[in-house]
């Protein structure tokens, strides 16, 4: 098959508009209005770059280019249209996955060239090839393990063994010895190899202890990994569209992260090493919790939940994860449309962590059809607990815990929370007294003004729209 | 050497500042679309899939470099389409009439 070459200057062109198709869709994104105009941008940019790179002459054959494409293409496709939109840690997770696992192949295969040539590779493109190799198996099997953990398939919770620290130091070690290896021409082919094991070793144990509630750090940070990966990639094959864009995506996930880690207020080294949710962090509550055990929570019946609703002016919903477990997302905003029927205010105040990613439970609730601009972030909502008649708060836990503001013995002391307890009422939809993934007792349930409404949030629910359709 | 390196990095240092400039202005309420957005765009690596497996001698290279473009091609083809289907719900339904 011949197609017909490009000048090399006319597809460094090419990657330069695809660069500014890039930041220019990243732009669009900064409106729900313009976003998904954004999105296709990015992709008219994606498209370029492509087309032109088939035409490069260093492509030699494409049978094998265009079947992996195709087939590529398809899986992608295919997992995008089926995803739920709970599912939406996981498939990212994948993603990213799959680009980091690119990076670390497309890595080996310029070493391996770069090596045919001359057994001592060059310094800057052997740095920025073991680089793109490091970067890119630890977020390949990092983001595995991070789906697996997601999807519940395994590794679930915080798991942690005796020697970890050992074990992680040993390896580290490993791998700056193997990279000076390749790198000064000793070690071959069979160095690189093992330098490439013990990285995806390492993406592997990274993030077998991290517990599930943190995989919104962890997600962000997988993410930015894979950006530096491609970039380094792009150092490699001295290719600025890859620097560019991997770059843009580097920073994007550094961004996310350091959000996260602000609204859980604690540094991305406690949540990589912490092992939090583990027994100890749980037993540090002990002291406080105690002094809850003799008081007794106050029930509510749903009769009287959809009264003070109806009656309600202003209503404020603090959804948790809970709520999308439950599936609820629906006959929240149905039991919301009722109420503002009755010309009852309702808001939604959304914690950052409040799903499995960043942002995650405004897509969930965007998906059951709520306006975003009922969507309101905690520096948004917070002044607006005062004056809100009912706080419903459904799923949610750690997020509300006003531990986090008083108790400093506490785990989340010092997190930013939706301050619900400020509201008039606040009505609790719980499915039994369990704590949240942090392990910790919550205060909030033994305010005065607090209302438990047990039992599956979706039914729950369902129950007050038949209650105040009665009305 | 020097000077090919130094003009990488210009380019990857003016991308960081751009790159934290631009995403600061993203809503929260559109970071999960942000991040499997961004997640496609790293799916560019699969312009350096392409010209490694185009170029590959032996065997083993072109099942390395088939396996780097399939995933790539997951990458993009997923990142766009699923980050799509998630703005679309955004877009859809301005102010309620």
């Amino acid at each position: 098959m011949g197609l017909p070459a490009l000048h090399p200057t006319v597809i460094r062109a090419a990657y330069l508009v695809a660069s500014i198709l890039f930041i220019l869709g990243i732009r669009q994104l900064s409106s729900p209005r313009s976003a998904r105009r954004g999105n296709l941008t990015a992709g008219a940019g994606m498209l370029l770059a492509l087309i032109v790179t088939l035409l490069d002459r260093q492509i030699l054959s494409y049978e094998l280019i265009f079947a992996a494409v195709v087939l590529g293409s398809a899986v992608g496709a295919i997992s995008a249209r089926r995803v739920a939109m709970t599912d939406m840690p996981q498939m990212v997770a994948l993603f990213n996955g799959s680009g980091g696992g690119a990076a670390a192949l497309v890595s080996t295969l310029e070493f391996v060239h770069l090596s045919r040539v001359s057994p001592a590779v060059p310094l800057d493109s052997g740095i920025s090839i073991l680089l793109g190799a490091l970067i890119g198996a630890i977020s390949f099997t990092g983001s595995i393990i991070a789906w697996g953990k997601l999807q519940g398939v395994m590794f679930e919770g915080a798991v942690t063994y005796p020697g970890q620290k050992v074990v992680n130091s040993l390896l580290l070690l490993a791998i700056i010895a193997l990279f000076v290896l390749v790198l000064t021409g000793t070690g071959g082919m069979p160095a690189f190899v093992a330098f490439l094991g013990c990285c995806a070793l390492l993406g592997v144990l990274a993030v077998v202890p991290i517990g599930g509630g943190d995989m919104p750090v962890v997600i962000s940070l997988l993410n930015s990994f894979t950006g530096l990966a491609t970039a380094a990639t792009g150092f490699a094959l001295h290719n600025t569209v890859l620097i560019i864009s991997g770059t843009l995506v580097g920073a994007s996930g550094t961004l996310l992260t350091i959000l996260m880690c602000k609204a859980m207020n604690r540094p991305i080294t406690n949540v990589l090493f912490g092992a939090f949710g583990s027994g100890a962090a749980a037993g540090a509550a002990g002291g406080r919790a105690a002094d809850l055990a003799g008081k007794s929570v106050r029930e509510v019946s749903v009769e009287d939940t959809a009264t003070l609703l109806a009656y309600a002016e202003n209503v404020i919903v603090v959804p948790g994860y809970g709520l999308a477990v439950a599936q609820a997302q629906h006959t929240v905003r149905e039991l919301a449309d009722l109420l503002k029927a009755r010309h009852v205010s309702v808001k939604y105040a959304i914690h950052p962590v409040a799903g499995r990613m960043p942002g995650h439970m405004n897509v969930l609730l965007a998906e059951a059809n709520v306006p975003y601009e009922e969507l309101f972030d905690l520096d948004q909502i917070n002044s607006e607990f005062e004056r809100a008649d009912v706080a419903l708060v459904v799923g949610a836990n750690d997020v509300v815990n006003p531990a986090a503001r008083t108790d400093t013995s506490s785990p989340i002391y010092g997190m930013p929370i939706l301050d619900a307890d400020k509201a008039k009422h606040i009505v609790i939809l719980k499915r039994s007294m369990k704590p949240g993934f942090a392990g910790i007792e919550n205060e909030l349930f033994y305010d005065d003004k607090a209302m438990m409404l047990f039992g599956d949030a979706k039914d729950s629910l369902a129950k007050l729209v038949s209650a105040v359709k009665s009305m | 050497m020097i000077d090919s390196l130094l003009n990488d990095a210009t380019i990857f240092i003016l991308a960081i500042f751009i790159g934290f400039e631009i995403i600061s202005k993203v809503p929260v309420i559109l970071h999960t679309p942000l991040m499997s957005g961004t997640n496609a765009i790293h799916g560019i690596v699969l312009v350096g899939a392409m010209l490694v497996l185009g170029g590959a001698h032996g065997t083993l290279a072109h099942v390395v470099g088939f396996v780097a473009v399939f995933l790539g091609a997951v990458n993009v083809v997923g990142g766009f389409l699923v980050t799509d289907r998630m703005l679309l719900m955004f877009t859809k339904k301005g102010p309620k009439p």
